[in-house]
């Protein structure tokens, strides 16, 4: 005991080590391991000809690449915003910065139709589209909409800090030295910036990954071409094919958990850089 | 290298702020560029869709919408929804506090993974939250036969639907308090030990009061976000009318029957609990501001 954890005067280690691996396992790891210990029942050939059929390498290609473009998106827009946020003074600025958050507290769903009906043909923003051709809702450039909606928060909220205890002296320091107002911002903030915005841009993409609920009302779901993966887990699960389901589920996991390594290294990353500074 | 200190003219006079303001700030029209595009993205992407919400659900009238809201069906999805959260949020209050307790006021080895697999709910995705709980309480699953052996129905039932949201918002309230009770620190906790004070009354009169805001802050998110969770519920609800449907599902249901004015209605509920979660979270957000400054 006394190798595992340090003397502390404190009580109640104990209890509540012990409660919270408990609850941990029983809600979270135990039913998490349902997933692997299903698929290992498959043996490997079975298991690859499942997650790489045409129609769910397709939703692979439309996920990650919708995706990989909304968190692109959302890390310069992000990077704009909490940019605006931090160095300038506006009117409404508090409201806007509140509301920043939104993505996170409403609930998907209703994103996920209150999106539709704006991007739809007949829709408030949909309509200026429309005469050029250009069809957002149920397409793939929908998926697209709906996840740099989802996304948006996380950039801004991670560069947002950073920004903030950037020290004056630096930009000074540079100006006093020659540097143009572009230079400087290139030159100095950038970098020092460039850990949490990667940071941000990894966590938008993640989650932008995993999505359902805001999607699946804008995408038009069409099998091949605007179906993402999570919709095609639920599909399978409907027509009761449970070992399907499963097999992707576990590539999901894998990725999440690969996503989740790579955060927790650009967080690392993060801290460094900024204490560096 | 700290030879001469150069004068900074962060302190200068009114003569040379003019030159020193364009070396350290943009000129004004970039800075009002920026700023209109920043508000632009945001009104696009934000501010018209919550604008939406309320215009659809009250563009038939507010007959129509009340008629939405007091629809039997919604009023017991309105029950449901509160069922679930008012489950979830406590447990995971008791967790949060567990998990900080342990994480934050001792030392051991392992740490760092348990404060990763806290984290991990966030980073599966919602659809397969539902379905590892599928594989386990389903007739498929594990327990599917000894439980349809004894009756009790996990999965398209209120269990099911509360086991999936206590998956998806167990890292909220231990994930607030982890790094508040660490920047604590555990000498006020010691100091109550060593005068006595038992293990509970040290938590109920230190650490506590230390900690309110950020456990608060954690338990509005939690809230949020079990009140609104979809994907997950609605794998392992069974979308039954007036028994098993959430608020979020039964405007899936509204929507896809093209009851748009009744979808849009029952989501305005939705939003308004979003906006009152942003508003709560400011608020409290600006007292912890103020503990912090005061505490440090």
């Amino acid at each position: 005991m006394s190798n595992f954890k340090q003397h502390s005067v404190l009580p109640g280690f104990n209890l509540a080590l012990g409660f919270t691996l408990l609850y941990l396992s029983l809600i979270v790891l135990i039913p998490l391991s349902a997933a692997f210990i299903r698929t290992a029942s498959l043996s490997w050939v079975e298991f690859w000809n499942m997650v790489t059929t045409p129609r769910v390498l397709a939703s692979y290609r439309l996920t990650f690449g919708a995706s990989f473009a909304a968190a692109l998106v959302n890390a310069v827009f992000g990077l704009l915003v909490a940019w605006v946020l931090v160095r300038y003074r506006f009117p409404g600025k508090k409201l806007v910065d509140a509301l920043v958050d939104l993505p996170f507290a409403l609930p998907t769903a209703v994103a996920g139709i209150a999106l539709t009906a704006l991007y739809a043909g007949n829709g408030w923003i949909g309509q200026f589209f429309e005469p050029f051709g250009i069809k957002i809702a149920f397409t793939p450039l929908g998926i697209f909409v709906a996840l740099t909606f989802i996304g948006l928060p996380f950039v801004v909220r991670t560069v947002q800090p950073v920004l903030e205890d950037i020290e004056a002296e630096l930009e000074e320091a540079a100006a006093t030295l020659g540097a143009t107002r572009f230079q400087t911002f290139s030159r100095v903030i950038f970098p020092t910036l460039f850990p949490a915005l990667l940071t941000g841009f990894a966590l938008a993409f993640a989650r932008a990954i995993g999505e359902y609920g805001s999607v699946i009302f804008i995408a038009g779901n069409m099998p091949m071409v605007s179906e993402i993966t999570p919709l095609l887990i639920i599909t399978k699960l409907e027509q009761y094919d449970y070992a399907g389901a499963t097999a992707l589920a576990v590539v999901m996991l894998i990725i999440s958990f690969v996503m989740l390594l790579i955060i927790n290294l650009l967080q690392w990353w993060t801290r460094r850089r900024s204490a560096l500074t | 290298m700290s030879t001469t200190v150069l004068p900074i003219p962060s302190s200068a006079g009114p003569s040379n702020t003019n030159t020193y303001e364009r070396s350290t700030q943009e000129p004004a029209w970039a800075r009002r560029t920026l700023i209109g595009l920043a508000l632009t993205f945001l009104t696009l992407f934000l501010f018209i869709p919550l604008i939406s919400v309320f215009y659809e659900a009250l563009k038939k009238g507010m007959d129509v919408y009340i008629a939405a809201i007091t629809d039997p069906d919604a009023v017991s999805a309105i029950q449901l929804t509160l069922t679930a959260a008012a489950i979830a949020v406590p447990l995971n209050l008791i967790f949060g506090v567990a998990a900080a307790w342990a994480i934050a006021k001792f030392e051991f080895r392992g740490k760092n993974l348990l404060i990763t697999l806290i984290d991990l709910p966030f980073s599966v995705s919602p659809v397969v939250s539902g379905l590892i709980y599928v594989l386990i309480f389903g007739l498929q699953g594990w327990l599917g036969p000894w439980l349809a052996e004894h009756d009790i129905k996990v999965i398209f039932a209120v269990p099911g639907i509360v086991l999936a949201t206590l998956f998806v918002t167990v890292p909220f309230i231990a994930r607030e308090l982890i790094p508040l009770m660490q920047a604590q620190g555990t000498e006020e906790e010691e100091a109550a030990v060593v005068l006595g004070a038992n293990g509970w009354q040290t938590f109920f009169h230190v650490t506590l009061p230390n900690v309110k805001w950020g456990l608060l802050y954690g338990v509005i998110l939690c809230n949020a976000r079990a009140m609104g969770e979809f994907g997950a519920v609605s794998v392992v609800s069974g979308h039954i009318r007036g028994s098993t449907n959430t608020l979020p599902l039964h405007v899936e249901i509204l929507y896809n029957e093209y009851n748009f004015a009744a979808a849009f209605a029952v989501a305005s509920l939705l939003a308004l609990l979003a906006l009152v979660t942003l508003a709560l979270k400011t608020i409290v957000e600006s007292k912890t501001r103020k503990q912090g400054s005061r505490g440090a």
